[in-house]
């Protein structure tokens, strides 16, 4: 388990200090979802009623586009320095790597989130800081990062990088974005556990399979 | 070093190696073999495949075809315990720009479960002359101070196999003897080391045995003892001008 967990660890520690260095993501980050959340809430008539209805698509599409934006810097700094190819000169499977990438791309993302929440619930004006709501972000943010660390190694080695990720992610972890998005507006709605159920059972079987298909396909992705 | 290690005959073995990207083969069935203890230099003219042979023995590219095996582990299955096996100096210093010296040594360690890391890591910061700077963050550095710092990366896990590509780019006269030093050390047992240079006078000195990679495959190969610099200049002319 140490052989698998020790090196994951590191990797994504590794990916903490970086970031805690240059600050250069959260900055960027927090700056475009919050400008995205107060644009979105000028676009609508702020009864109740549409609030509830469209806000989980402004809270998915923040959450999204940010998270491209992190994914991104994630391999960049990578290539800095030739540093990739420092990861994978390391005695580890290719897995570990992945693993330990996606680990660290997974913490910013919740941390992000956690960070803009109380700004959503703010602006919104909605009682988003519900334990059910948590865990399906956790759950939604762990697949999407995922598929983020597997097409950000892709886009990585691509000339056109910024604009490849999008165009490579969106499409395959859309269902991951629509089941977040109808989970969020059923919890916003006072939905129970039962009824959450079939949204979080979808989320956590899209999350195994990204995972699984991913874990195998990186290595190939990163290699010449 | 493991026990199994020490039992395969060949520190490098290579056989009927292919490699190729899009258009035509850079690696054009090659075989090579390097012993325990022996150091041999790898001459070529640009292009002719130095880097994409020292990356594919690295497991950074895969081969099409052919069998490569470093200290007995085949670079298709056992990948991991072949990289433990060896270091690494590339072209590039292959470390982080906003991490500090120490940071860096001391993720790489991690990766490699180092044992007494600190140690290590003071000990090879001393031994490549970058003791003084390893609280410094990487990109305030100069290149031959990365590239030493490099150099004590590769050698952090002791590896029994060092693949060293071009090292002395970047390196002042002082470092360049570190390097030597470096490579004519055995830490306690035989180091079999590939590098690639142009530096015939250097290669020369450094080698047990040289040899010439032209249109993918080893053209020439002798022992370097008693070879004469300038026959052996010639030697290599006469290669890069056919290659060209």
């Amino acid at each position: 388990m140490s052989d698998f967990l020790l090196p994951v660890l590191t990797i994504a520690w590794k990916d903490v200090l970086l970031e805690l260095r240059t600050k250069e993501v959260v900055t960027s980050v927090l700056m475009f979802a919050l400008l995205a959340m107060v644009t979105f809430s000028f676009a609508f008539d702020p009864s109740p009623q549409v609030i509830t209805l469209v806000a989980p698509g402004i809270l998915w599409v923040a959450f999204t586009f940010a998270g491209i934006l992190g994914f991104n810097r994630a391999f960049t700094l990578e290539k800095e320095n030739g540093s990739l190819e420092g990861l994978l000169l390391c005695p580890v499977s290719r897995d570990v790597l992945y693993f330990g990438k996606l680990l660290g791309i997974f913490l910013f993302m919740m941390v992000m989130e956690l960070m803009l929440l109380p700004f959503f619930a703010v602006i919104y004006n909605l009682p988003v800081l519900d334990i059910k709501l948590l865990l399906l972000s956790a759950l939604a943010t762990l697949g999407f990062s995922g598929v983020g660390a597997l097409f950000s190694a892709i886009a990585v080695n691509t000339r056109s990088r910024e604009i490849m990720l999008p165009v490579l992610l969106l499409p395959v972890a859309s269902p991951i974005v629509i089941a977040a998005v109808e989970s969020t507006r059923a919890v916003l709605e006072g939905a129970s556990w039962g009824e959450m159920g079939r949204w979080l059972g979808l989320v956590a079987a899209f999350d195994v399979i990204f995972l699984i298909v991913s874990s195998f396909v990186f290595g190939a992705v990163l290699e010449e | 070093m493991s026990s199994a290690t020490i039992a395969q005959p060949s520190a490098i073995q290579v056989k009927g190696l292919y490699k190729s990207y899009g258009a035509g083969p850079v690696l054009h069935n090659l075989d090579l073999d390097v012993g325990w203890g022996e150091r041999l230099v790898l001459f070529g003219g640009n292009g002719s495949g130095k880097t994409t042979l020292v990356k594919t023995l690295a497991t950074l590219a895969r081969p099409d075809a052919g069998q490569v095996q470093i200290a007995g582990w085949d670079c298709r299955r056992q990948g991991a315990m072949l990289r433990r096996s060896i270091g690494v100096v590339g072209h590039q210093p292959l470390l982080y720009e906003e991490l500090t010296g120490y940071e860096n040594l001391r993720f790489y360690g991690r990766m490699y479960r180092v044992p007494q890391l600190d140690e290590r890591i003071q000990l090879l910061a001393e031994m490549v002359g970058v003791a003084q700077q390893l609280q410094a963050r990487v990109r305030t550095l100069s290149h031959g101070m990365q590239k030493r710092l490099s150099l004590a990366r590769a050698l952090l896990h002791d590896p029994p196999v060092l693949l060293l590509d071009e090292p002395e780019a970047g390196l002042d006269q002082k470092a360049l003897e570190r390097l030597d030093d470096v490579l004519a050390s055995k830490e306690g047992h035989p180091r079999a080391v590939l590098m690639t240079t142009h530096n015939v006078e250097r290669g020369l000195a450094l080698a047990d045995r040289v040899a010439i990679l032209a249109r993918g495959r080893i053209a020439y190969q002798a022992e370097a003892k008693g070879l004469d610099v300038a026959a052996f200049r010639q030697t290599y002319n006469s290669y890069l001008g056919a290659a060209q």
